[in-house]
Order: C-alpha cells, then sequence, then structure tokens
C-alpha cells in the first residue's frame, strides 16, 4: 500500500482536466497538454516505483463501495495493466497533437479527449468488475460523441452502430456476471479469480443456481466472450468496425484502435479466462478457431479495401487477431504440465507484447493518416495518392517505417512480438500456426501494395503540393517512432516488466 | 290502558309541532302579509321563515332527550332517529335556502307550507314503529312530495312529471300497503318488535314472500331503485330545485333508514340463502339484487346523459345501490353507515341544486355544454360545484369517499369475512364508470373556456353562503366522520 | 417534521389556490416554497429520525374509533427515499414551470395537492389513510393535464384518470378483504401483514391488489395510459407523472400487496416477472419507432418502470433494493427527460416531432439544452456512474435467479434503450446542418433560464451522487426490508 493514491490520482487526473474545460472557458490546447504531460510524468513515477520482482499486484488501493453488492473501489496494477497505462499514457498526446487546431480548439474536444483518457486509465486499472465495467461502459460515452461530432461522412450510422454493438456485447457480459456473483457474492475479480482456479466457482454454481444444468457454464462463459469480443473485435461480431474507424476522425481513431481496442484483450486476460479456465479449455478447439478465422478474414478484408482508414482498420483486427491467439493458446491443457518455463509463457508474452506493440504502431499509423488527411482531405481514398515519397519524403519515410513495424519487419517492435507469439504457438497448436500465416502473408501483401500505391510512381495531381512534415510533426511522431525500434532492438525493456507477472498469472491459473 | 298526558304527548310531538305553526305562519303571511312585494322578495322571505322554523324545530329537538324504546307506542326516540331526525332538519334546511330569491314558483306560500308537510312527513316516518304509522308518514311526505314537483313556472311540463311521480308512487304505496297488511295479516300486529318476535314461525309462507316483497318495493320506489326508478329522471328534470334536493336528500334519507329498520330489525329472523351465495337473512338475495341493478342501471344509463339533471338522477339510481349494499351489514353498522353516507350524499346533492338554481336563475339550461367555463363566470359556483361532484363521485378527503367505504366495511362484516366481497366489488367497478361521467361533469366547469361573450354568473348573497356551508360541511366530514358518527367504537 | 412535508404541500396548495384571483403571480413563488420547503423538510426531518432505515411511528392518533383507523403516520427506509424523491421531482417541476403563466394560481394549487397526496402515500401506515392519500392523487392529475396539457389531452387525462381509478378499485377490493380478514379490528399495515390468511385467499387477494397498484407502476400491457397520459401532460405533471406517481404503483405493491398477502406471490411470480420482462423490451421497441419526442420518453418509462416490477417479481432482497433504488432512479432521470422535452425543447419550438425538431440545430444554438438531455439520456441507458445502473444491475442481480430468461429480455431491452435513446439524441440534436443552423426558425429562440439550469443542476447531481455513492440510499433501502414488516416476504424468498 502506497501512502500516496497514485492511480487513483492518475485515474481522475483526466477526469479533472475534462470538467474544467466543461466547466471554464480555459485555453483547450494548453489544458489538454498540460494534463497529458502529468499524465505521463505519473505514468513514469508509477514505473520508476514498479517492483520489477514480484507477480503480484502493486499500487494496490481497496475500499468498501456498494457493500449490499459486493462492490468495492478497487485498483491496482501488475506488469500487464502498467503496460497498457504507459501505451494509453503516451497516445494521448500523439493524437491529440495530429488532431488539427480546428478541432483542438474547441473544448468539447478536449474534454472528450480527457474522458476517454480517464476511462481507459481506470480500466486498466479497476479490479472490481463493477468498478471496471464503469469505465469500460464511460469509454464509450467520448468516444461516442468525438466520431458523431467530428467525424466524417456517415458519422451517424457508424456512431450509433459502434454504440449499441458494444453496449450489446456488454449487456450480455453483464448478465453473465451476475451469475458469477451470486455464485460467489463477490464481484472482486482477484478472488473470483483465486475462486475459479480451485474450482470452487464451479462447484458453487449448481447449487447457488439452481435448475440449470453444466450448460449455464458454458452460457456464462458466452457472454462474457461476447462483451469482450465485440470491442476487440473478433469475427463474427466486428461489424462496427471499419463504419467506425473509418468515419471517425483519425486522431480519434488513433486512440480507439491504439488504446480501446487493447480494453477488450486486456478483458480476456482479467476476465475471461482467469474466471472461466475449465470452460476455456473445453472450448479452446473452436475458440481458436474463431480467431484463426477472424485473423485471415481481417487481412483478407483489408486486401479489398480501397480506402486507407478501413484498410488499416481490418489490418488492426488482423493484428489484434494474433494477440488473442497467443493468449488463447497458452490455455492449452498441453502447458499445464510445466507452467513457468514453456511456449505458454512465450505465447502469452508475445500477446501482451502485441498489444503494446501494435498500439503504438497502428496509433502512429492512424497519425500519419490524420497528418495526410489534414493536407488532403481526401487522403484517405487510395485512389487520390500516389507518388507521396517524391513529394513528401518525411512523410514517406515515417510513414513507411510504421508500415514496415506494422507487417512484422524484423529490426522493428512487431516482430518480437508476433515473433514470440508463433513461437508459442507452433509447439502447442502447429495447426492454428499454420493455418494463421495467410493471414500474415495477406497482412505482408496488402501493406506492401500500399506502401507502392501510396509512395511509389508518379505524384498523382491530388499529391503535388504535399507539403511535407514540419519539425512539430516530426517530433509528434517522434516518440512512437523511437519506441518501435527500442523495443525492435531491446525487446527486453518491455519484456522485463511482463515476466514476473505472465509466469506468475500462468501458474495461479494452473489448478 | 293509560290515560293520554296531552301535554307529554304535546312535548312528544314538540319538533312537528313547530314545523306545523310555521307552516301556518308562513301560509298566512304570503297570503296576507306580503302581497305587494315582488315574488324575489316573497320568496326570499318566504325560505328565511321555513328555515327559521326548522332550525327552532330542531333547537326542540335536542332539548328533549330522547325517551327510552317504548315497544307498545306508535312512534319511538332513539339516539338513531334523534340523529336522524336532525339530519332531516339541516338537509331540510339546506334544501329551503336554496328558495330565496328564487322565482321559480309563483306560490311560495304553498310551496313552503308543502315543503314544511314534507319534512314533518319524514321525521315521522323515521321515528315511527308501527307499521300503519310508517305507512301514514310515508304518504304524507310522498303526496307533498308530488305537489311540491308541480310547483314550477320554469317548465310547462312539471305537471306531466308529477303526474308520473304521483302514478308510480301510489302504485309503490298501494303495494307497501299490500305488503304490509299482508305481514300483519299473518302475525297479527303491527309493531315492529313484535313483528320480529312472531314471523320466526312463518318461515316458508309464501304470503311472507309477497308481504316482504311488496314491502320492499314501496322503499324501493322511496329510494329510487331498480327496478322503481323511473320517476326519478323526470323529477329531478322539472322539479323546482329545493323540491328536487328535498327528493334527493331528505327523503332519501328517510327512505333508507326507515328500509334498514324494516328489514334489520322486524324481517332479520327471515333465513334464507340465493343459489350457493352466502346469506344471512331471506331479505338479503332480493337487497342484493336491488342493489346490483340499480348501480348497473344507473350508472350506465347516467353515461348517456347530457343533461346535468337527468345525469344527476341516474347517477342517484346508482348511489343507492351502493346503500343497499351498505344495509346488508350488522345492523349497528349498516346504520352508522347508512346515516353517514345518505346525510353526506343529501348535503352534496343539495349543494348541486343550489348550482343549478344559482345558473338556472341566471337563464343557462341544464345542458352540461352550458357550465363551460364556469370557473370564470363564477369561482364560487365552480370550486363548490367541483367539490360536490368529486364528493359523489368518492373522492377523498370529500365526505363521499367514506360514505361508500363505510357501507362497503359494513356489508363484509356481515357473516363470513369475505361473503360479500363480490358486492363489493361489484360496486366499486362502477364506481370507476361513475368517475368517467363524473369528470364529464367537471370538465366544463374547469377545463373548457367560457364562450367569447363572458358574463359573470351572479349569485346571491344567502345562496353563496349555504352552497359555502355545503362544501366545507363535505369537506370537515370527510376528514373528521367523527363529527357526525361520534368517536365510539364497537 | 417529515409529517410536515404533506402539511406544508397541502398548506401551499391552498394558498396557491387562494392567489388564482388576487395575484397568480406569486403562485409560483408559493409552490416554489412549498416544494423546496419539502425537500428541505424531507431530508432534515430523515436525518433527525432515531434510527436510520427502520421503521419510526411520526404521529398515531384516532381517526375513525368505530373502524379502528387510525391517522398514522410513519417512515421507514423506503418511505424516506421516496420522499426524497418526491421533494427533489416537486422542485424541479416547480422550477421547469416557472414560465407558466396560464391559470398560474390554480396549477400551482393542483400541482401541490398532488405532491401533498404524494408524501401522505410514502408517509401512511394505516392502510385507509394510505388509500385516502392514493385516491387524492388521481383528480390533479386529471385537471392538470384537461387544462394544462397538449396533445389529446382531453383523451389523455381521461384516460389516466380511469385507469388510475380502476387499479384503486381493485386495491380497495383487496384492502378491505384483509380488513375484514383480521376482523375488521385495524387497518394498521404491521397488524395486517402479521395476520395469517389462508394461502388460498392470499392469491386471489395478492393478484387483485398487486395489479391494481401495478396499472399506477405502468405493468404491461396495462400501460398504455402511461405514454398518453405523459404526452398530454404538462412538463410539470409529466415530471411528477413518471418521476413519482408510477413509483405510487410500485411502493403499493411493495408496501401493500406483497406484505399483506406474501404468499400470494408466489404463485403468480412467474406471470409477473414475464410481464414486467415483456414491459421492459415492449416499452424500449415502441419507443424506437415513436416520431414524438415526449413519446420516445413515455415508452421509455414503461421500460425502465418494468425493472421495478422484476425486482418486486423476484422478492429477492437484492431485487426488492434494486427495485426501489430504480424508483428513485427513474423518477429523478424521467424527471429530467420530460423536462427537456416539455420546457426546454417544446416550450421553444413548438413542435415535438423528431424530424421537425432536427432543423433547430439545437445542440449548436442552445448546447445546455443537448448537454442536459445527452446527461440525461446516458442516465437512463443505464449507464455506470448514473443511478440507473446500481439499480438495474441490483434488480437483473437479484432476479437472475428466477427469471434468467426474462433478465435476458430486459438484457435486450436495455441494448434497445440504447438504440432509441441514440436515434432521439441523433434526431433531435445533432442532425441539423451547420449550414441551415443560421437560417432555422431556432435562430431566435429564447435562451435557457436560471430556473430551468437550477432545476437541471438539481436533478443531474441527484442521480449522479446516488449513481456514484449508492449507499446514500442503500443505507436506508436495506435496513428498512429487514424489518418484521418484511419478515414473511424474506422468509418464503429465502426457503
Amino acid at each position: 500500500m502506497n501512502s500516496w493514491p497514485l492511480l487513483s490520482v492518475l485515474t481522475f487526473l483526466p477526469l479533472l482536466g475534462a470538467l474544467l474545460l466543461a466547466v471554464f472557458p480555459l485555453p483547450t490546447r494548453a489544458v489538454v497538454r498540460s494534463f497529458a504531460v502529468g499524465a505521463l510524468a505519473l505514468t513514469a513515477l508509477l514505473m520508476a516505483k514498479f517492483d520489477l520482482g514480484t507477480s503480484g499486484l502493486q499500487f494496490v488501493e481497496k475500499a468498501p463501495w456498494i457493500p449490499s453488492l459486493g462492490v468495492d473501489y478497487f485498483v491496482g496494477v501488475d506488469g500487464l495493466s502498467l503496460l497498457l497505462v504507459l501505451l494509453t499514457a503516451l497516445l494521448l498526446p500523439l493524437a491529440w497533437e495530429v488532431a488539427g487546431p480546428e478541432r483542438t480548439s474547441e473544448r468539447s474536444f478536449g474534454a472528450l479527449f480527457l474522458l476517454l483518457q480517464s476511462a481507459l486509465f481506470g480500466t486498466f486499472t479497476a479490479l472490481n468488475f463493477i468498478h471496471w465495467f464503469l469505465y469500460w461502459e464511460l469509454g464509450l460515452i467520448p468516444a461516442y460523441f468525438l466520431i458523431k461530432l467530428w467525424g466524417h461522412d456517415d458519422r451517424r450510422g457508424a456512431a450509433t452502430q459502434f454504440f449499441v454493438y458494444t453496449f450489446g456485447g456488454s449487456i450480455a457480459m453483464l448478465v453473465a456476471m451476475q451469475a458469477v456473483y451470486l455464485t460467489a457474492g463477490t464481484f472482486d475479480l482477484i478472488q473470483l479469480r483465486d475462486l475459479a482456479a480451485t474450482g470452487e466457482l464451479a462447484r458453487r454454481l449448481p447449487e447457488r443456481l439452481t435448475g440449470w444444468g453444466p450448460e449455464l457454464r458454458l452460457l456464462l462463459f458466452l457472454g462474457v466472450f461476447v462483451g469482450l469480443a465485440v470491442k476487440v473485435p473478433l469475427f463474427p461480431f466486428h461489424g462496427w468496425l471499419a463504419p467506425t474507424y473509418s468515419s471517425a476522425p483519425p486522431s480519434v481513431t488513433v486512440l480507439l484502435t491504439g488504446a480501446m481496442s487493447k480494453m477488450g484483450v486486456y478483458g480476456f486476460l482479467r476476465i475471461l479466462l482467469p474466471l472461466f479456465p475449465q470452460e476455456t479449455r473445453t472450448l479452446l478447439g473452436p475458440l481458436v478457431a474463431l480467431t484463426v478465422i477472424s485473423l485471415v478474414f481481417a487481412a483478407f478484408a483489408a486486401l479489398a479495401q480501397t480506402n486507407l482508414r478501413r484498410m488499416l482498420a481490418y489490418s488492426s483486427m488482423n493484428h489484434l487477431g494474433y494477440a488473442v491467439l497467443g493468449l488463447l493458446v497458452a490455455m492449452d491443457p498441453a502447458a499445464r504440465a510445466n507452467p513457468g518455463a514453456s511456449p505458454a509463457v512465450t505465447a502469452l508474452a508475445g500477446a501482451v507484447l502485441q498489444l503494446f506493440n501494435h498500439g503504438i504502431t497502428a496509433g502512429a499509423l492512424f497519425a500519419c493518416v490524420a497528418l495526410l488527411e489534414r493536407r488532403l482531405p481526401q487522403g484517405s481514398n487510395l485512389e487520390h495518392l500516389g507518388g507521396l515519397r517524391a513529394v513528401a519524403p518525411v512523410f514517406a519515410g515515417l510513414m513507411g517505417l510504421s508500415v514496415f513495424a506494422s507487417l512484422g519487419l524484423p529490426g522493428l517492435n512487431g516482430f518480437i512480438s508476433e515473433f514470440l507469439i508463433f513461437a508459442g504457438v507452433f509447439p502447442l497448436a502447429p495447426a492454428a500456426a499454420l493455418l494463421s500465416l495467410p493471414g500474415l502473408l495477406v497482412s505482408a501483401w496488402f501493406l506492401l501494395n500500399l506502401m507502392q500505391r501510396v509512395f511509389l510512381g508518379p505524384a498523382t495531381p491530388a499529391c503535388r503540393g504535399f507539403a511535407d512534415l514540419n519539425v512539430r510533426e516530426i517530433a509528434t511522431l517522434a516518440p512512437a517512432l523511437g519506441i518501435m525500434l527500442l523495443l525492435g532492438v531491446f525487446p527486453q525493456v518491455a519484456l522485463m516488466f511482463l515476466n514476473p507477472t505472465i509466469q506468475g498469472y500462468l501458474t495461479r491459473m494452473a489448478p | 290502558m293509560t290515560p293520554v298526558d296531552y301535554l307529554e304527548l304535546a312535548l312528544t310531538f314538540s319538533t312537528e309541532l313547530v314545523l306545523l305553526v310555521t307552516l301556518g305562519l308562513v301560509l298566512f303571511l304570503d297570503l296576507r302579509g306580503w302581497l305587494g312585494s315582488t315574488l324575489a322578495v316573497r320568496s326570499q322571505r318566504g325560505a328565511t321563515l321555513t328555515a327559521v322554523g326548522l332550525v327552532l324545530a330542531g333547537g326542540v329537538l335536542l332539548t328533549f332527550p330522547p325517551v327510552a324504546d317504548a315497544p307498545a307506542g306508535s312512534f319511538v326516540l332513539t339516539q338513531t332517529t334523534l340523529w336522524v331526525k336532525l339530519a332531516l332538519l339541516g338537509l331540510s334546511l339546506a334544501s329551503v335556502l336554496l328558495l330565496a330569491g328564487s322565482e321559480i314558483t309563483e306560490h311560495v306560500g304553498e310551496f313552503c307550507a308543502l315543503f314544511l308537510l314534507a319534512t314533518e312527513g319524514l321525521l315521522l316516518m323515521v321515528g315511527a314503529e308501527n307499521l300503519l304509522m310508517l305507512f301514514v308518514a310515508l304518504e304524507l311526505s310522498s303526496l307533498s312530495l308530488y305537489a311540491l314537483t308541480a310547483l314550477n313556472r320554469r317548465h310547462p311540463d312539471a305537471s306531466e312529471a308529477a303526474l308520473k311521480y304521483f302514478l308510480i308512487g301510489s302504485t309503490a304505496a298501494a303495494g307497501t300497503l299490500f305488503g304490509l297488511s299482508l305481514l300483519y295479516g299473518l302475525t297479527g300486529t303491527l309493531q315492529f318488535s313484535l313483528l320480529t318476535a312472531r314471523i320466526g314461525s312463518h318461515i316458508g309462507d309464501p304470503l311472507l314472500w309477497a308481504g316482504l316483497a311488496l314491502t320492499l318495493a314501496g322503499f324501493a320506489f322511496k329510494v329510487a331503485a331498480v327496478p322503481f326508478h323511473t320517476w326519478a329522471p323526470d323529477v329531478y328534470q322539472v322539479a323546482p330545485g329545493p323540491a328536487a334536493a328535498l327528493v334527493a336528500a331528505g327523503s332519501k334519507l328517510a327512505g333508507f333508514l326507515v328500509l334498514l329498520r324494516l328489514l334489520h330489525a322486524g324481517l332479520a329472523p327471515i333465513p334464507g340463502t340465493a343459489s350457493g351465495l352466502p346469506f344471512q337473512s331471506g331479505w338479503m338475495p332480493a337487497v342484493a339484487l336491488l342493489a346490483v341493478a340499480s348501480m348497473a342501471v344507473g350508472n350506465l344509463a347516467a353515461l348517456a346523459q347530457t343533461r346535468v339533471r337527468r345525469l344527476l338522477a341516474w347517477s342517484a339510481i346508482a348511489q343507492a345501490g351502493y346503500a343497499l349494499v351498505g344495509i346488508l351489514g350488522p345492523t349497528t353498522d349498516a346504520t352508522l353507515a347508512v346515516q353517514y353516507f345518505a346525510f353526506t350524499y343529501g348535503l352534496a346533492v343539495v349543494g348541486l341544486f343550489g348550482v343549478l338554481e344559482a345558473l338556472a336563475a341566471a337563464g343557462e339550461s341544464d345542458e352540461i355544454s352550458s357550465l363551460a367555463g364556469l370557473w370564470r363566470r363564477s369561482p364560487l359556483l365552480a370550486v363548490c360545484f367541483t367539490t360536490f361532484v368529486l364528493s359523489l363521485a368518492g373522492i377523498p378527503p370529500l365526505a363521499g369517499f367514506l360514505g361508500k367505504f363505510f357501507l362497503f366495511v359494513a356489508a363484509l362484516k356481515r357473516g363470513q369475512p369475505l361473503d360479500h366481497l363480490w358486492l363489493v366489488a361489484v360496486a366499486l367497478g362502477f364506481s370507476v364508470v361513475s368517475l368517467y361521467y363524473y369528470l364529464k361533469l367537471l370538465k366544463p366547469v374547469l377545463v373548457a373556456d367560457p364562450a367569447p361573450e363572458v358574463r359573470p354568473l351572479p349569485v346571491p348573497r344567502l345562496l353563496a353562503l349555504t352552497l359555502v356551508v355545503l362544501a366545507a360541511a363535505v369537506l370537515v366530514l370527510g376528514i373528521f366522520p367523527t363529527l357526525l358518527l361520534g368517536s365510539g367504537t364497537l | 417534521m417529515l409529517a410536515w412535508t404533506l402539511y406544508l404541500s397541502f398548506g401551499a396548495a391552498v394558498a396557491s389556490f387562494a392567489s388564482a384571483r388576487c395575484c397568480p403571480a406569486v403562485a409560483r413563488w408559493i409552490a416554489l416554497l412549498g416544494s423546496v420547503g419539502g425537500l428541505v423538510l424531507g431530508i432534515v426531518g430523515a436525518l433527525t429520525l432515531p434510527a436510520g432505515g427502520g421503521l419510526n411511528t411520526l404521529v398515531q392518533v384516532p381517526w375513525i374509533p368505530w373502524l379502528h383507523a387510525e391517522y398514522h403516520l410513519a417512515a421507514d427506509g423506503i418511505s424516506v427515499v421516496l420522499v426524497w424523491l418526491t421533494g427533489l421531482a416537486a422542485t424541479a417541476g416547480v422550477l421547469f414551470s416557472w414560465n407558466l403563466k396560464h391559470r398560474a394560481g390554480e396549477f400551482f394549487g393542483w400541482y401541490l395537492v398532488l405532491v401533498g397526496a404524494v408524501y401522505g402515500v410514502f408517509l401512511s401506515w394505516d392502510l385507509l389513510l394510505l388509500f385516502v392519500f392514493y385516491e387524492i392523487a388521481i383528480v390533479p392529475k386529471y385537471f392538470l393535464i384537461a387544462i394544462w396539457g397538449s396533445t389529446r389531452r382531453e383523451y389523455g387525462a381521461m384516460k389516466l384518470a380511469l385507469y388510475s381509478f380502476a387499479g384503486s378499485a381493485a386495491v380497495l377490493v383487496g384492502l378491505v378483504a384483509a380488513y375484514a380478514l383480521g376482523g375488521a379490528t385495524s387497518f394498521n399495515l404491521s397488524t395486517l401483514a402479521a395476520q395469517p390468511v389462508a394461502e388460498s385467499v392470499q392469491h386471489g387477494l395478492f393478484a387483485l391488489v398487486f395489479v391494481g397498484f401495478a396499472v399506477l407502476a405502468g405493468l404491461w400491457p396495462f400501460h398504455t395510459w402511461a405514454p398518453t397520459g405523459h404526452v398530454a401532460a404538462p412538463t410539470a405533471a409529466s415530471m411528477m407523472l413518471a418521476g413519482v406517481i408510477m413509483k405510487l404503483g410500485a411502493y403499493g405493491c411493495l408496501r401493500v400487496a406483497m406484505t399483506l398477502f406474501p404468499a400470494g406471490l408466489a404463485p403468480w411470480a412467474g406471470v409477473f416477472g414475464a410481464l414486467a420482462g415483456i414491459g421492459i423490451l415492449w416499452g424500449a421497441v415502441v419507443a424506437l419507432r415513436q416520431t414524438d419526442f415526449k413519446f420516445v420518453i413515455g415508452y421509455s418509462s414503461v421500460s425502465h418502470m418494468g425493472f421495478v416490477l422484476l425486482g418486486l417479481a423476484s422478492a429477492t432482497t437484492l431485487g426488492l433494493t434494486g427495485a426501489v433504488l430504480q424508483m428513485f432512479s427513474h423518477g429523478v432521470i424521467a424527471g429530467l427527460l420530460f423536462a427537456v422535452v416539455g420546457r426546454m425543447v417544446y416550450d421553444r419550438c413548438h413542435t415535438r416531432n423528431l424530424d421537425e425538431l432536427s432543423g433547430f440545430a439545437l445542440a449548436r444554438v442552445l448546447p445546455w439544452i443537448a448537454v442536459t438531455f445527452v446527461i440525461a439520456a446516458l442516465a437512463s441507458m443505464g449507464l455506470p456512474g448514473f443511478s440507473g445502473f446500481v439499480a438495474e444491475l441490483k434488480v437483473l442481480t437479484g432476479a437472475w435467479n428466477r427469471f434468467p430468461g426474462w433478465v435476458a429480455v430486459a438484457g435486450l431491452g436495455l441494448i434497445a434503450g440504447v438504440a432509441y435513446t441514440l436515434r432521439a439524441i441523433q434526431r433531435v440534436f445533432f442532425s441539423g446542418e451547420p449550414e441551415t443552423a443560421g437560417t432555422a426558425p431556432g435562430h431566435a429562440l429564447e435562451p435557457v433560464s436560471l430556473p430551468e439550469k437550477l432545476g437541471t443542476v438539481l436533478l443531474v447531481a441527484a442521480t449522479l451522487v446516488v449513481g456514484l455513492y449508492p449507499r446514500l440510499l442503500l443505507d436506508w433501502i436495506l435496513p428498512a426490508l429487514q424489518t418484521p414488516l418484511f419478515a414473511e416476504l424474506r422468509r418464503r424468498a429465502g426457503g
């Protein structure tokens, strides 16, 4: 227990900024920047004080909130959540700086941005289901309005679709979690994890919820699964993805794909897998199959797009598919024999690292799209693009670097995480690994294709007169690119935060 | 037989005597003293004098403590009869005040005289312990009311309605007389108390049933219960306001109380059931049947009315049905309930006729639509009208609510707890129906805007005072029923 | 001190009626004084009660000795919570009617009668008294709608009055039956609840009383009065109707039907659970199809009240707690929604058609309105952080074990709820094209006034505070459910 409630401060700091902006006529840009820097500084402090030697939760704060419903105010981080907190803190400034002056001068835009950050911090630190759910849903509100008010084309339909899809999934999850509560008498995710690990949860279920057969546990599992899968998204819950990413302002998509999509996968790790270990194992085959279908489908879907944003949206879905694949395979019963040092650890570490990497890479890509569109309003339509390298070499270089990171070029961050995932998956589920390979290949194909169309060849009429990035924009992208290079070369920087957590995670899951 | 002490007799009938003296006085003064005055002044004076007489009578009644029950006598004065007589005087007082300043009839003296005579009949009826006396009193009041009905110069067809009233009334009266004579023939007595004792030995005798049915018919007529209700709409429609008020309020109160006494004291021992429904006494199925029929016919017919007075008549028929439900209860409960119900109902009805008189005096028809915008034309009338109608509808805290509630509770107290629940349910169901037409009455009064040429409605001061007192009474008695019922427990 | 809430309201009502002739302009001040006074008295009075949540008698004097009826006011935690709700809704209603000029004295008079009657119901421990207050509330509703209403006001008013009255007639049958079964010796709720009644009798009477009350709570399929009534009513009246009056019904179900006939629920629980579930989904789906803004909100009330009924039907402590909390929560949120629709939007734009409203570009012209509605809408969807979430969560959790199917249906209802709310937000506030905003009739819209802002802040604060710190109310509700009154119900739910 720390003397300072660092995590609460971190979560509520952006909220405070949002409120200030909502109520007082303050200069938006200055406020958001200072709060973003504040959040980064706090995150840095967290990382500095983080004890690398333990797998347990740190910076824990706990206080009763709604005792009659087993709800506590309960926050804490382990290596896994810390990495996602860091990701959030890093992405916000990036997204903000590329948003463009006409947006960043609006107070409401700034307030919603900060609100979204608060929700993300909350989601990655809350450890009581209801407390977590609060932020999970809270995130929807700013995202919805950011899309609705500042989005493109068919933004109305898209924003609503996004909201309804996610909300529907959340309800399924909520209803299932109520049954869990009725069984265990608590919403505390840590207690529930421990109950589930010993099989106590499964044993109590038929006692507390009479009149049900063994199908109930699978139903509950599926309820939670649907809620989370919508957010990732996994096939066939991805309907909202392309319209949302393509109609949201690219700066908002930086946050959507960079951080919000991680909420779903994080939910897998924090809720679904720990609470339903047996069901996961029972359904592992179909789940892995679904994930493989999802990632291959996403790769092919990306290939078919003519719109840059839609293409990157499906590319995100593809990349998160690997992460899900990695963490699902890590649950394989075969891996239980030797928890600690096994392919499961590798796969899981890869999966979590993939979350972080994808956040940085996809964030950087959409930031590039944002910069592109500030110069070319129709810029995400691939027909208009071509020959940018000649016109804007710096932009082409930086975006090209991001694309390469995304397709997993060795030396860049994407390679490490995907390598770890496949290194873990091959021994455990060779079939799944093999079937995923087309995804990798197609992914490489369409990304290279993209590079070629956008940067090579003669400059299209629209691209003539394209102004190259200025120093300030380069500085905006630089941290993200720096991290790509850094993690590509020294993945240990991130893995040292993860390893104890993941070891402990798998050890606790083993019955 | 003890020799008659005339002083004692005079004291016993002092109330009635006061009324008779007043009657003579008002007749004389109207014929002689007020000849030169306008009609409005005459009616003002006549009403005032009659009112003074009624108040005096009440005072006299109160100064003589009730005499102990005299089984052999023709009249009794118990706490209940005392109460009812006072209530009757009160209702008559309120009714006659509606006449003040009115130009409804040229025959002010005769009107007041007949009015007093009718009241006198009702008072005697309530106190009668002897079947014959009962009949005489019944006829006295009825005949006076027939005549009063006709005394309306605004309505040329008043005499037609009076004739209808008279014909139906006489038929019913003939029936009652025949029924009473059958009862007398079977038991050999005219005294209630003896009747009770002797009737037990004639159970199952068809003559007894005939006597019972015929007697009931007479009183069913008096309280306008279906199927003896057909006179009511016409009489309500055309009778002068004060007369209609007396018919609707005083006459009903007396009718219910006497019916209650007749059934409970006289016919209680007759056992009987009806097709498996649990009843405690032989007359109960008949009364229950009358009750349901009255509630059904009255409420449903009221829905279709477009004239206020006819609507009130049909609603009165329905209200009689509720009262009949209460009569099924145990004697004490039923008596209290009917007393409270009939009296407070009377207050509201008299008040309504007062409002209608004020409207009629201003030349308005009694179409419901002519009430439009009353809230602006005369807020006082609108407030009073609303109070009275809501009381009839049974909306608390007005007295009409508790009145009905007492009746239902009384009915439930008889027999096993839930024996009469079905009847209560029927009654409540119909009271939902009734809300529709009561609200239909209130809608123009409070909701609609008046016609463009807004004319304020003048209300004579005495009438206004009467209405305010009545409305206040309906409200206060609804909140503090103990003012009427005393604070005793059963 | 709690008892003074109703005296103050009735007193203010009289004063307001009296002002109708001489000085109708002061009526709104009288009403504000009365309603704020009620709110303050409610809060202070509750805090001065000896023990939080348990039953406390406030006044007990004989009323009708003949029937053993007493003037008996008492409060437990449930009453306290609902008294607070009444105070909040009443105050906000006055604030949102500040611009009312037509027959203001009478308006606020009827309004305060309604408020007083509602306080009376929530504080009565004598069943006859409770019923009296319950009935008193009917008439003001009729006039408030019939005189000051809008769309088909006379029809809406009459329908509402007849439905209410029919429901209360059914209730009365059950009440007098319970009274007669107890030997006609008491109307005291605790006494009657404790008396043994044959189970078969309970089954019938329970259904009668429960349905009678539930009509007012918007139980499907007896809910049809609600949308028409809400739509026809003037703003303050719809706020009271949806906010508080519907709670009267639910309160009656819980306080009277379920305690007098605790054995009666068992055979009906499935039926009422089903009706509640259908109501949740039905209300939401129908709301999705409306083109009149107010109808959207009207049907949403039906949907949300379904949660209350579902919680009641579950009869578990969780479900009942949730139901009471949902009563409060929906009261505040519905009040806010109706305030936006009726006062903020309709009074300015004079249309409630979703398509026509889009032309006003309200979000740009009057952002306060848009923000208020968005907040209310988010609360209404049941997003965490607002009071509705905790309440609906409790209800669904409490009902889970008994009606898993209907919980799932309710989940669908929630999703449909999001859909219709977003649809309304979109059509009304965010559809106007920026280019046409300047030329739309909304150009000269009256700015948002101070009373409106105060009312908004009051209600938004209430839903947020309860949403973030539900123990504020739960600490009252839970002890109330542990009192002897609910002992039999608890026993049965546990067994």
